[in-house]
């Protein structure tokens, strides 16, 4: 979204959040599913989660949602402390990721349904069901059972049923996830569309990185029931806080070494006898620390001779290439052993690849081109 | 279909055979037209009209039919909140205790059960009638209902009542317009099943029965005490006619809904 680039309430102290963790855990037994998380989320946000399966983004979901209570800390919705708030006295929907049509209603009463629990008439509700049915592309299946629809038909019923009330925060457990491409980049921008049209606040799970990068205004990168980083979808990409976010959204090749600062430059040793690399970092590291360096295969530049300019240049071999169409993916095994992948755009035919098998190049890259982190 | 292997098909018959040939019998002796329960004389159906003008007989029947129904829906009604407690309940005060004592009529004695019901009565100083039956009856099947739904609302989607919630339904209303539809076809088993119960049971109805309200199997058990009749055989095909239609049904209802229920499963994966 353009219009994200003002967007930016989390920077600006005087604005107050829509949702506020703070300090929540919740536990299931002995099992800490989340763990003391403390999280605001602004108003007409579209806030991804992303982690690995198991790391709590359900949870969380279920817990503003309201059918989980924490077993220690708060959640605020617009100022209001939500424990003991049960689910339907929150102006909150969510699109569980089981989806959890009623089977024995047409797909059109399924999307009604939440409609005729408010004072609404008759031709409203028809409007409005049918207004939700074109944007899904269901029209001519609104009097299908739920188990007569495909499973990416039943998943956009479900979203269709969390659209239909206008909530003021919307809870997609992901929402696109068994849908085609193409269908599924059309949905995105469609919820984009409906976020700019009735500012909703989204909330959306998804183990899609692009589909995060794509619709988000922030993206959080949890694991284990913690928030390792929320940040905006181009810092999260260009500075990961960790490896692990690094290693989770997107490729990312990662160099160990010891680092020196200098002047706010990191000046790395990671191998014998090796030129020094160097990279910006906002950390302070004490001499001889131990950290990693980040960098983004597309960043890599592969060449057969030297590169002149004082860039980061390492020697290495070709393991193996990667031919992808558009571009080429080079697996570089440099002096430490590590392997480092470099892509490059094919805008030569294939016959005339400049590298082959077992050649030995030069990679480099610019001194801001990688991030500098501490594990 | 497979065919049986001739070992197969004759333990079928015999088991069969062993099973309705009595009322096989019962039935055919119901249209003879002789008095003499044992000697054919020609097929009739004057004991069907006899039976039409007996009113001891129809009394009899009217009662077993008012209590059947207002038991069965009592215990339907019960047994389902039951059923939806212990299932849904989590693990609240005394639920080991609850789950227990909803079973018990299951396992205990109709002996124990009618004799324990009639000391209850006589000790709270109530008349024995046609409520007293339906209290009993109501006790008796509650728990069948109870076993019945329980095991429908152990595989019931829980988030299809959190949906529900979601879209701004009070629990009741949940319960009403999501839980019960799809729980329907069990619970209409359990009721068909409490129905047929109530309508044969003959124990625990004779211990709480008073003077003026005789059920049917009451009424033959006891005429038969005098001698068998072929007017007790007719009516007793006559029972043997609902209580088979009211099983058939039942276990079609449940067979419906268990087909529908593994073929949505099937298009969900
Ligand atoms: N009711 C529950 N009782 C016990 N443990 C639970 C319960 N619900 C979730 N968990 C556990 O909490 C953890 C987080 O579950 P959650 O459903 O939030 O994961 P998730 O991040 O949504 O995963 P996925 O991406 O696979 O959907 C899991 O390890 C899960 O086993
Ligand atoms: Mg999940």
């Amino acid at each position: 979204m353009t219009d994200n680039l003002e967007f930016t309430p989390w920077a600006d102290p005087s604005q107050k959040p829509l949702i506020r963790f703070e300090n929540v855990t919740k536990k299931f037994g002995d099992f800490t599913a989340i763990d003391n998380l403390t999280l605001d989320i602004y108003e007409k946000e579209f806030f991804a989660l992303l982690g690995p399966s198991g790391c709590g983004k359900t949870t969380l979901m279920r817990l503003l949602g309201g059918f989980e209570q924490v077993t220690s800390g708060t959640i605020t919705i617009a100022g209001q402390d939500m424990a003991n708030i049960p689910p339907n006295k929150r102006a909150v929907n969510m699109m569980f990721q089981s989806y959890a049509l009623f089977p024995h209603l047409t797909v059109a009463a399924n999307i009604a349904f939440g409609l005729k629990r408010d004072d609404l008439s008759a031709a409203d509700i028809d409007a409005r069901v049918d207004e939700m049915l074109t944007l899904v592309q269901l029209k001519q299946y609104a009097k299908r059972k739920p188990h007569q629809l495909s499973g990416g038909q039943r998943q956009r019923v479900a979203l269709a049923r969390s659209l239909a009330k206008a909530p003021k925060l919307l809870l997609l457990d992901e929402p696109l996830g068994a849908l085609d491409k193409k269908l599924r980049t059309e949905t995105q921008f469609e919820l984009m569309d409906i976020q700019e049209k009735t500012g909703t606040t989204f909330v959306i799970v998804t183990h899609d990185q692009e589909e995060a990068m794509t619709v988000a205004s922030r993206v959080a990168v949890m694991n284990h029931g913690v928030m390792i980083q929320v940040d905006t979808p181009d810092r999260i990409y260009e500075n990961p806080s960790s490896s692990y976010v690094a290693d989770f959204i997107g490729d990312v090749n990662l160099i160990n070494g010891t680092a020196r600062v200098v002047d706010g430059v990191v000046t790395m040793s990671w191998a014998e006898g090796q030129p020094k690399l160097s990279a910006k970092s906002a950390l302070d590291f004490a001499a001889d620390a131990a950290c990693i360096l980040a960098i983004r295969p597309e960043k890599v530049n592969i060449s057969s001779t030297k590169p002149g300019s004082a860039h980061n240049v390492v020697r290495g071999k070709i393991l193996d290439i990667a031919y992808l169409g558009n571009i080429s993916t080079y697996h570089v095994q440099i002096a430490d052993g590590t392997i480092i992948k470099a892509q490059s755009a094919n805008n030569r035919r294939l016959a005339r690849r400049p590298f082959t098998w077992e050649d030995k190049v030069y990679l480099s890259w610019t001194d801001t081109a990688g991030v500098v982190l501490a594990e | 279909m497979k065919r049986l292997s001739w070992f197969n098909a004759t333990s079928l018959a015999f088991g069969f055979a062993f099973l309705y040939i009595p009322m096989l019998i019962l039935v055919i002796y119901s249209f003879n037209s002789s008095k003499l329960v044992t000697v054919w004389a020609g097929f009739s159906t004057k004991w069907y009209v006899e039976l039409a003008g007996n009113e001891a007989f129809l009394e009899a029947a009217w009662v077993t039919i008012k209590v059947a129904v207002i038991s069965s829906t009592l215990a339907t009604v019960l047994g389902t909140m039951a059923a939806y407690a212990m299932v849904r309940g989590g693990r609240f005060f005394g639920r080991t205790l609850f789950s227990g004592m909803v079973y018990a009529p299951l396992v205990m004695p109709e002996v124990i059960t009618g004799l324990s019901l009639l000391l209850l009565f006589i000790g709270i100083g109530m008349d024995r009638g046609v409520m007293t039956i339906v209290l009993a009856h109501t006790i008796l099947t509650m728990c069948y209902v109870s076993v019945v739904v329980s095991s429908r609302l152990v595989s019931f989607d829980r988030s299809l009542e959190e949906a529900a919630l979601d879209l701004g339904c009070t629990p009741f209303d949940a319960f009403r317009s999501v839980t019960l539809p799809i729980i329907a076809p069990a619970v209409i088993a359990g009721w068909l099943l409490a129905f047929t119960l109530s309508l044969d049971d003959l124990v625990i109805a004779s211990f709480v029965s008073g003077p003026s309200s005789t059920t049917l199997p009451i009424k033959i058990f006891s005429s038969v005490r005098l001698g068998v009749s072929p007017e007790i055989n007719a009516l007793s095909t006559i029972m043997i006619g609902i209580v088979t239609i009211g099983v058939i049904v039942a276990s079609l209802v449940t067979k419906r809904s268990v087909a529908m229920r593994a073929k949505q499963e099937r298009d969900a994966e």
